[in-house]
């Protein structure tokens, strides 16, 4: 079964039921529940230190970039990087502890709930708390007047499907770490550089072309280019590319953490 | 017990392996479960327990000849029969930062219990093992013994016909275990069909009906309990202190009365049906021969000298020879 064809496994359909998928995400939901208050603080003093020492700090010395103070051009991208991190964090150190320290995965599967109900489930999880860490956090843009169109109460969705696809590969690099430690290479080498190189920070234009075609396979990159014109009031049809992209991009990649956390426990 | 053979088992494997890369865990075994009763798997670490287990409720592949529950192949339809099955891991995979409340609750939804019934059954389950005074504590604040409870308590959430147990009681003290063991009793007495894996041959005495001893992924015996005591061994067992010199002769004119003996570091063993007799006999050629004898010790076989008679090994994790004068109860090993 979970046998010696990968590549097949990954063209195969999942062995899915859709309300124990729902089960699995409510068990985080349950813990998230008690702990909600200390992990948006937490995953906010981040976001909100570089708004101030960024936006209202190094702005000053800034000038405009495409004639917006700087901080407007940077607020609307840490909602998607804030989401981002949120999301990573948790499928990184959150998954693999349930995974592989506290076994919370094979208890699941002892019951009628299948491998693949179990990591849809928790990617689903994933993708809420990135949703909603972006959604907070653009409710604190909103209180510092910085949202400048109605455009944005849709921002929520390139959030989430760029949180999706965080979700997946964060999934997948926890279906095959040994340890946490692991998870170090996970953030310098893959989150980080994303972090600086996807326009949130400055536009990509000055970049070596080199550079900006990486940034294309970067989900950050999509989701700031979506979520930016919408919060200005700005948007463009080009949005609509974006999205798709995002899209696209989980569509085709959801099947492969479903495999390989199949080929870590099931022996 | 007696077990109604005419019923169709609960669990039938026939030549059933199981191999990791190219290391074969499970060599080709035979057994069935019969509906009420509790098997045994009996065995040191490393015999192929858990990988029966993990066939048996579909979380491992079988990797040749068959596994049926319930008369099905588990992988053709394996959310329905899982929900007819409890299952007790070897590890704890409880989940720790929730309470011993929510631990039921959210497996009862894993079983897509309705909401009204999970309560009550959840109610119910505390009351049964004892942990009414515990529902509100995160399962992380509990000791072992606690814990282990809890997880047996878990895998009757959904009211199973077949409970697997994977060392339900490894690690517990003494108390904590026969708790557990006085539980399974009774869910045997109500019906409940167990397969329960074991290192512990008190365990197995206490509780199977039918057992196999496992070594190395093969059967080397099965049977009852007692029944196998008796064919291997005889009843009783006699331990000699002979440190290491034991000249033959010292038996010259018991040797009928022994049916077995097995050497334990520098002492030995003898297994008869005839204990009184033999130590009698056996001390008045001693004096005879002047062959000092340190202690003699008279008491029940067990399982675990059946076992060594069989293997020529311990059961025992450290690999070393039981202590003579000890038998039985093991200290807990690693209670939380
Ligand atoms: N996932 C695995 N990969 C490789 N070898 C394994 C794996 N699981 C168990 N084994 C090996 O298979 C043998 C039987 O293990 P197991 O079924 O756990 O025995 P028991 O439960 O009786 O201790 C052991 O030698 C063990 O090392
Ligand atoms: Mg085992």
């Amino acid at each position: 079964m979970s046998g010696n064809r990968p590549w097949q496994e990954l063209l195969s359909w999942p062995d899915l039921s859709w309300p124990l998928v729902y089960r699995v995400f409510c068990r985080n939901l349950l813990l998230f529940r008690k702990t909600w208050m200390a992990n948006i603080m937490f995953n906010f003093v981040e976001p909100i230190i570089y708004l101030w020492a960024l936006g209202f700090g190094l702005g000053v010395y800034v000038n405009k970039i495409h004639g917006l103070p700087y901080i407007n051009f940077l607020a609307p991208a840490l909602v998607a990087s804030s989401s981002m991190f949120a999301t990573t964090y948790e499928m990184t150190y959150g998954s693999f502890t349930r995974m592989a320290v506290q076994k919370i995965f094979q208890s699941m599967v002892a019951t009628p709930v299948s491998m693949d109900d179990v990591v849809l489930g928790e990617i689903l999880y994933g993708t809420f708390k990135g949703t909603l860490y972006g959604i907070v956090f653009l409710t604190v843009l909103a209180a510092f007047g910085l949202v400048r169109s109605g455009w944005a109460l849709l921002a929520p969705v390139p959030v989430a499907l760029m949180a999706a696809e965080f979700s997946i590969l964060s999934m997948i690099w926890t279906s095959i770490a040994p340890g946490f430690d692991s998870f170090e290479y996970f953030f310098t080498l893959l989150i980080t550089p994303m972090f600086f190189l996807s326009g949130v920070f400055f536009p990509l234009e000055t970049l070596p072309a080199g550079v900006r075609l990486l940034a294309w396979f970067m989900p950050l990159y999509h989701a700031v280019e979506a979520v930016r014109p919408l919060i200005l009031g700005t948007a463009a049809s080009s949005v609509w590319g974006h999205l798709a992209w995002l899209a696209a991009l989980v569509l085709l990649t959801l099947r492969i953490p479903l495999v390989m956390v199949k080929h870590r426990l099931i022996k | 017990m007696s077990v109604d053979q005419q019923n169709q088992p609960v669990v039938l494997v026939s030549n059933l392996v199981k191999k990791y890369g190219d290391f074969m865990a499970v060599k080709g075994v035979n057994f069935a479960v019969y509906p009420g009763e509790c098997f045994g798997l009996l065995g040191p670490n490393g015999a192929g327990k858990t990988s029966i287990v993990r066939m048996t409720y579909g979380f491992s592949p079988v990797s040749g000849g068959k596994l049926s529950v319930f008369g099905e192949d588990i992988m053709i339809r394996p959310r329905a029969i899982k929900s007819r099955i409890g299952v007790i891991s070897q590890d704890d995979d409880l989940d720790p930062v929730l309470s011993v409340r929510e631990n039921l609750m959210i497996y009862a939804g894993y079983f897509q219990i309705g909401k009204q019934i999970a309560k009550k059954r959840c109610e119910e389950i505390l009351s049964f093992m004892d942990l009414q005074d515990k529902s509100d504590e995160p399962v992380e604040n509990l000791s072992g013994g606690l814990r282990r409870r809890l997880t047996l308590g878990r895998a009757l959430i959904n009211q199973p016909a077949l409970l697997l147990l994977d060392e339900p009681t490894t690690g517990l003290d003494p108390y904590a275990r026969h708790l557990v063991w006085h539980r399974l009793r009774r869910l045997k007495e109500e019906g409940t069909t167990m397969l329960l894996t074991t290192h512990y041959m008190e365990e197995a005495s206490q509780l199977c009906d039918r057992l196999i001893i496992m070594y190395q992924g093969e059967i080397v015996e099965e049977g009852h309990p007692e029944g196998l005591i008796d064919r291997h061994l005889g009843r009783e067992a006699l331990e000699l202190g002979t440190g290491g010199e034991c000249p033959d002769s010292l038996f010259d004119d018991s040797r009928e009365l022994i049916r077995g003996r097995q050497g334990m570091g520098d002492d030995l063993v003898l297994f008869t049906d005839h204990g009184l007799e033999l130590m009698d006999r056996v001390a008045a050629q001693a004096d005879r021969q002047k062959t000092p004898i340190r202690y003699r010790r008279l008491r029940p076989s067990n399982l675990e000298d059946v076992f060594l008679q069989l293997t020529g090994e311990s059961l025992r994790e450290d690999g070393a020879a039981p202590l003579p004068g000890k038998r039985g109860e093991e200290e807990g090993e690693d209670v939380r």
